[in-house]
């Protein structure tokens, strides 16, 4: 019998797919990797290390690999006083960002200013460095670069952390590992609407804000308010301590789920923290019984609430 | 099963990776229904189950989705690719040995990559959660293995041309393929920002629209002219549909993210080409109710034509709201709320299962030659699904509605949370009937397999009569 070979549909097929895929994949990326990268895309993937997810330095998401957000006022190599100076601190063998192994995602100018001015091409994963954000002028315009501060200044991963006590450390890094994995962006979108939505949540992204950031967990199913700037609208820590140990403490209506296991074992003090005890205390609580509720627990340093919180408060 | 892995492959019965296939694809739909009907409790009573990681919402959300898409939606399909493809070629599945191997894998590889997801191994990326690794099993060991059994049979054929059916299969298998692979290349090669962000949603349109709508359709295709016995009302039609999908819904994936920073011109272009999805639909759905001209009584009387005519119908709301909720004069409305949910549940469970529901149980009975157990049972999971699931799509409908109307007013937030609450009570109970009905699905194909009446050779499953 002789079969009809479809030689004409198979290439109609081809043609129409590949039209599809031309136009939809090739041309947006092409544009898209024309973007520069603005001061916000700096910071960020500063502040979040390498790769968000699953990754070889951290397979199961316990927020390891991540480097340190500090805020400094002194020089960490001379000791003198300095403008107060936001700093990414890379110990040795933590993994850089994306935009810092391939300089070229950063966009044509930051990347050269970067490489030329900021020595960020110098820094070596294996002895750790330190990362500032810095802009400068270029016929009219204000460029952000990333300078390496190892190289420019001498200022070591150990000596930069030494100039911050606990309340200007930041594990943001670690802390979007947390909002990655515990799913916080399945109910809080990281993206505001268009049009009504900005007056109550702020200011849209740009279109370079987000070179070199993975995953960008904008989210798609809004359930609570959306976080893009909720740093702005409440720094209060211990508000945020209390929301995710239970969020009906400050929040009667909330149907957030309780984070408390993510206290850990223990609290600040090093005390154990005895969850069923307190859950007891709440209930009565709840039903009426007692005025108060229980304390919450203050999280400790290394504690995966903290990284969280600080993630949070850090969203401006 | 495991007694074939090492059989010849002339000693396996013809049929076996289907029936493999059919029952993996009901005990999946079974988990990931009961996943969401739990998940649904938690956002209706946010203290039920409380204080442990692995039962939190963040770590489950994701399962039953993929538990749904991978698991259910996908296991049905291959299960109707194994007896459809072959049948209209008059021919054998290709290499049955490879189809018992391909659900083995499927049912490894998903149950492992679920696991993981569960923990918390994610890579952070709707739709495509799976963490790299498991997305290369999810290729080389399901997606793959499925394309060529199809491809192959389908080149084996013993006719001339080749049916509507098997186009969209072909096809289908092809695109997810390199959908699959496209989607996931951040993970692959750590690509960065929006590159990232558009490439998930491109993933998560086109597995959508090059994959589970054709397949679904192409479900429909068969079973309707098989089981009234109309021929289909136009094949020119089905080539319409057929070329309509190809070009017209592989372009919109930018239109899921209107309000990200992307640039201009793509978001227009994906909007324009989002409204075009109205032509494969309404190709679609006109051309098989009118396969129906006068055997409209076997929609009431016809559990299979029953199931599948209801999908198609549920094909034009489905892609009414497709069509012109991604446009900028609506998207920012309704984008991010709970009618987005409702919509996914509409293209999910009830467009695409309910054929696949169709396809499953019409399938099953045709390899097994046992006539279905229990119309009465098949007639309750029909009528649960349906309530169900509209009790679903109304509740979240209305609370998406609310939350637009919260987003433009500026309302505070809590004051939203609270107005759904009702909502969110009503998507549980709709959920969790789903669930139940699944159950009984379950129970009424495992006694089909054991105890349902001989059909004999020579005879279709819908000529005899039933005995419950």
């Amino acid at each position: 019998m002789a079969f009809r070979e479809y030689k004409v549909g198979a290439r109609m097929f081809g043609l129409a797919f590949g039209s599809s895929m031309f136009i939809t994949l090739y041309m947006p990326a092409v544009d898209i990797a024309s973007v520069s990268a603005t001061t916000s895309a700096m910071e960020r993937q500063l502040a979040f290390g390498r790769v968000g997810g699953f990754s070889y330095a951290d397979p199961f998401l316990r927020g390891h690999g991540k480097p340190v957000t500090v805020d400094i006022v002194q020089d960490p190599k001379t000791g003198a006083a300095i403008e107060p100076t936001r700093a990414y601190v890379y110990t040795p063998e933590i993994p850089f960002p994306n935009g810092v192994r391939h300089p070229r995602i950063l966009g044509e100018l930051p990347s050269e200013l970067s490489v030329s001015k900021g020595r960020m091409t110098d820094a070596d994963e294996v002895q750790g460095a330190v990362f500032v954000v810095r802009e400068t002028t270029r016929e009219g315009i204000s460029v952000p670069y990333i300078e390496n501060v190892t190289a420019t200044r001498g200022w070591t991963p150990e000596a930069t952390l030494a100039r911050a006590d606990d309340k200007n450390r930041a594990f943001i890094g670690k802390g979007k590992i947390m909002f990655v994995r515990e799913g916080c962006w399945w109910c809080h979108t990281l993206l505001p609407e268009q049009t009504q939505d900005w007056q109550y949540f702020g200011a849209p992204p740009m279109l370079g804000d987000f070179n070199g950031e993975s995953p960008t967990a904008f989210g798609s199913d809004r359930k609570g308010p959306d976080l893009t700037h909720v740093g702005s609208r409440n720094s209060s820590r211990e508000w945020m301590m209390l929301h995710f140990f239970n969020p009906r403490l400050v929040q009667p209506h909330s149907i957030m789920p309780r984070y408390d296991y993510m206290w850990g074992d223990v609290d600040a003090d090093g005390r154990p923290i005895d969850y069923d005890a307190w859950r007891a205390a709440y209930d009565e609580y709840e039903a009426g019984n007692t005025i108060y509720p229980p304390e919450v627990p203050v999280p400790a340093v290394d504690s995966e609430a903290r990284a969280l919180i600080d993630f949070v408060i850090n969203l401006k | 099963m495991f007694k074939y892995l090492f059989a010849k492959n002339e000693d396996i019965p013809a049929g076996s990776a289907a029936v493999f296939f059919g029952f993996s694809s009901i005990v999946w739909f079974v988990v990931g229904t009961a996943m969401g009907s739990f998940n649904a409790a938690k956002l209706a009573f946010p203290d039920f189950v409380t204080g442990s990681e692995i039962l939190s919402f963040g770590h489950m959300r994701q399962v039953h989705v993929l538990a749904v898409i991978l698991g259910w939606i996908s296991m049905a399909f291959a299960m109707a690719m194994m007896y459809i493809t072959p049948a209209l070629g008059n021919t054998k599945l290709w290499s049955e040995k490879l189809g018992v191997w391909n659900c083995f894998l499927w049912n490894v590889g998903l149950s492992l990559g679920l696991f993981l997801l569960w923990l918390g191994v994610t890579s952070g990326r709707e739709y495509s959660d799976l963490p790299w690794p498991i997305d290369i099993v999810v290729i080389i060991g399901l997606l793959v293995p499925l394309g060529i059994n199809v491809w192959m049979t389908i080149k084996t054929r013993r006719v001339q041309g080749i049916y509507t059916t098997n186009w969209f299969f072909a096809a289908a298998t092809f695109m997810v393929i390199i959908v699959f692979t496209v989607g996931n290349a951040p993970e692959f090669f750590q690509l960065t920002g929006l590159t990232e962000a558009y490439l998930t949603w491109w993933f998560a349109h086109n597995v959508l629209g090059l994959w589970i709508t054709p397949v679904a359709a192409a479900i429909a295709y068969y079973v309707v002219p098989k089981v009234t016995g109309n021929p289909l009302y136009s094949h020119r039609i089905g080539h319409l549909h057929f070329w309509s999908v190809v070009v017209f819904y592989s372009t919109p994936a930018a239109h899921h993210l209107m309000s990200a920073p992307l640039p201009e011109w793509l978001k227009s272009f994906a909007s324009v080409e989002g409204v075009l999805i109205l032509v494969p639909a309404i190709a679609f759905v006109s051309n098989l109710l009118l396969t129906m001209t006068g055997k409209w009584r076997m929609f009431v009387e016809n559990i299979e034509i029953k199931f599948t005519i209801t999908g198609v119908m549920m094909a034009i709301p489905l892609n009414m709201q497709g069509g012109f909720q991604q446009t900028r004069a609506i998207n920012w409305y309704v984008h991010g709320t709970g009618w987005m949910v409702a919509h996914a549940h509409l293209a999910l469970l009830g467009f695409s299962t309910f054929l696949e529901a169709a396809a499953v149980y019409y399938g099953l009975q045709t390899l097994l030659r046992r006539k279905l157990y229990s119309l009465g049972l098949a007639n309750f999971h029909f009528w649960m699904l349906l309530i169900g699931f509209t009790t679903y799509w109304v509740s979240m409908t209305i609370a998406g509605l609310i939350q637009g109307a919260g987003k433009i007013y500026a309302v505070p937030y809590i004051d939203v949370v609270i107005a759904e609450h009702p909502y969110m009570i009503a998507r549980w109970v709709g959920g969790t009937m789903v669930f139940l009905g699944n159950c009984v699905w379950l129970y009424n194909m495992w006694m089909t397999a054991r105890a349902g009446t001989v059909i004999p050779a020579g005879r279709l499953p819908h000529e005899l009569a039933y005995e419950r």
